[in-house]
């Protein structure tokens, strides 16, 4: 019986909440650790999932293997289309397989009945893109609603309800009707509603997707803390790569229903290996000036500048050695840092005059990652 | 107008308003499980039974196709069946709840299937069992448009109870036939036309009080 002390200093809250993380839900017979798997643990063995339609049929998912482990928060990622969602809800089968196995707290899932998956749904909480609240259930009922299905007596069901609300910070909302709040109290009531089961695993459909950059980080800010303080397991798919630099650990790149790369965020964000992932990274690094980007050829004239940008993650980049390196006149033209997860990873842009062909293999030597953008003519 | 006359309009009402009362009970005690397999048995619904569902979709349509004149004496035999007689006030009722009954059916599906199907995803996920998503997410989220889609129904019936007469059944519409346009009688024809246009004008205003009341929310 794993107890956690809550002292909530967030949201202003500083009364101490006693948060029973195993004993008090609804199913303890089913979530005590199957065939060695730990609660809030997600495993997926060549799962794929055709959908059929009149236009013929589509592969959305296609043979995933992938382990989610407990504690992270593990992001998914990938183009509109590219299989995301499907695989978030094989989670909790609101999205069946064609084939393969999604194994749930060390429990396969795919053998469940209805009883048992009503169970299995009671140990996964899900928050949504555009909320899904009861219009017409206030707050409170709302958030009431999964322990009042299961049966929970009404008298445990009210302290519940008012110590998530908490959590969340909206214990002043409770009697309100969802259309009387912002979106981002919407995506709170969504998240207390999730979490009055008291689940392992948070499933987050694009949560954060219909809100505005404040709310955002708010509730992105509610999650890590969540992560932190529950240590419940958070599997949240999103488009936006800023929302996985900003919370997840661990980061999976869909494409076309198939992995492109899997890894900690840090070094798939650093190091990107994938086409697809360097696509979805374009809008965090699209950093080149205006002028240069519209000087910009990819074929080298005479007397023209090399523009490389250079990626390394972790370790920093011998500035003397690189303009040894490059033998030439080095110019910077942009260089940061970013912290993912706690890693520096450094990108820079520079521009060698001159501009030899074989500069860019002398470069490669010194580590990190090297990808030319193109020339630029000294003056035109 | 006679005394007699303001007596017999006054029974006409209170017939009018037994007649159209009773039989939307029914439709809607009838109606509202109709739409809740209509909208719920189909392909992907939660209680999928696509072919019975063609079966019941069609009979619904084959119902709201048939005129209510001609139902009501097409209907005799199941009139006399039920409750005995083919004339009065009560053989008004059957075919006036079997002609509401699926026109309300079709008006409570529109509302039902607009509820968001992410709501129903929703419940889904935090272990709602089917029937706690008819009671706590359908019904609930639909309830304004059943509410305007009753207060429609109402209104209709109150024309169609007008026909009643046909079998004998007395109302308002039955005054107005017999003595205002068989018998030249303007007066009780105006009378029953204002009396007529009151009663919607209520329905509609207490039904629409109610919806925006709901949808306040």
């Amino acid at each position: 019986m794993a107890e956690v002390m809550l002292g909530l200093a967030f949201h202003g809250i500083h009364d101490p909440v006693r948060w029973d993380t195993a004993s008090a839900r609804p199913v303890p017979a089913a979530r005590t650790a199957t065939a060695g798997g730990a609660a809030g643990t997600v495993r997926f063995e060549a799962v794929s999932k055709t959908y059929r339609s009149a236009s013929g049929t589509v592969q959305a998912l296609d043979a995933i293997d992938l382990a989610i482990p407990a504690g992270t928060i593990f992001g998914i990622i990938g183009r509109s289309g590219a299989g995301k969602s499907s695989l978030l809800r094989t989670i909790n089968r609101l999205e069946e397989p064609t084939s393969g196995r999604v194994i749930v707290d060390g429990e396969p899932i795919e053998a469940l009945d209805a009883d048992g998956l009503v169970a299995l749904r009671r140990r996964i909480g899900m928050i949504f893109q555009h909320f899904n609240l009861l219009s017409a259930k206030t707050v409170r009922q709302n958030v009431a609603l999964p322990l009042a299905v299961a049966g929970v007596p009404k008298a445990e069901i009210g302290p519940r309800v008012d110590e998530v609300l908490r959590l969340v910070g909206l214990e002043d909302k409770a009697d309100v009707y969802p259309s009387r709040l912002s979106g981002g109290q919407k995506q709170r009531v969504g998240i207390a509603r999730a979490l009055v089961t008291r689940p392992a695993l948070l499933l987050c459909d694009e949560a954060t997707s219909a809100l505005d950059p404040e709310a955002t980080l708010a509730i992105l800010g509610l999650l890590r803390d969540i992560n932190r303080r529950l240590g419940i397991t958070i599997v949240l798919i999103t488009h936006e790569m800023s929302v996985i630099r900003e919370i997840c650990s661990d980061v999976v790149v869909l494409e076309r229903g198939r992995i492109a790369e899997t890894g900690p965020v840090w070094r798939v964000f650093g190091q990107p290996e994938h086409a697809a992932t360097r696509a979805l990274l374009e809008p965090l690094s699209r950093d080149l000036p205006e002028d240069l980007a519209a000087r910009l050829r990819s074929d080298r004239t005479a007397g023209a500048s090399l523009l490389l940008r250079i990626t390394c993650a972790g370790e920093a980049l011998d500035l003397a050695a690189l303009t040894g390196a490059a033998g030439a006149p080095v110019g910077l033209i942009q260089a940061g840092i970013d912290r993912i997860q706690g890693r520096a990873v450094g990108r820079m842009i520079i521009a060698i005059a001159g501009a030899a062909p074989e500069v860019e293999e002398r470069l490669r030597v010194l580590g990190g990652e090297i990808e030319r953008i193109g020339y630029v003519a000294a003056d035109d | 107008m006679s005394p007699q006359m303001i007596d017999r309009l006054w029974q006409a009402g209170l017939d009018t308003l037994i007649m159209v009362t009773t039989s939307a009970g029914i439709a809607v005690l009838v109606g509202l499980p109709l739409a809740l397999f209509l909208v719920t048995s189909g392909p992907g619904g939660i209680f999928p039974a696509p072919r019975t569902n063609r079966v019941i979709g069609t009979l619904v349509n084959g119902f709201r196709a048939v005129p209510f004149i001609v139902l009501l004496v097409a209907l005799i035999p199941f009139t006399r069946l039920v409750t005995g007689t083919t004339i009065g006030v009560w053989a008004a009722i059957v075919p006036l709840a079997v002609s509401a009954t699926p026109f309300f059916a079709r008006i409570a599906e529109v509302s039902l299937r607009e509820v968001d199907a992410g709501l129903i995803e929703a419940a889904q996920s935090i272990g709602c069992r089917r029937r706690h998503i008819l009671a706590h997410v359908l019904l609930p989220e639909a309830l304004p448009g059943i509410v305007a889609g009753f207060t429609i129904t109402l209104v209709s019936m109150i024309g169609a109870s007008a026909m009643a007469g046909a079998v004998g059944a007395g109302g308002l519409g039955d005054v107005a036939i017999r003595y205002g346009y068989q018998r030249f009688d303007t007066t009780v024809m105006t009378a029953v036309i204002a009396i007529l246009i009151a009663l919607v004008c209520l329905v509609q205003l207490a039904g629409d009080t109610a919806v925006r009341r709901l949808r306040a929310r």
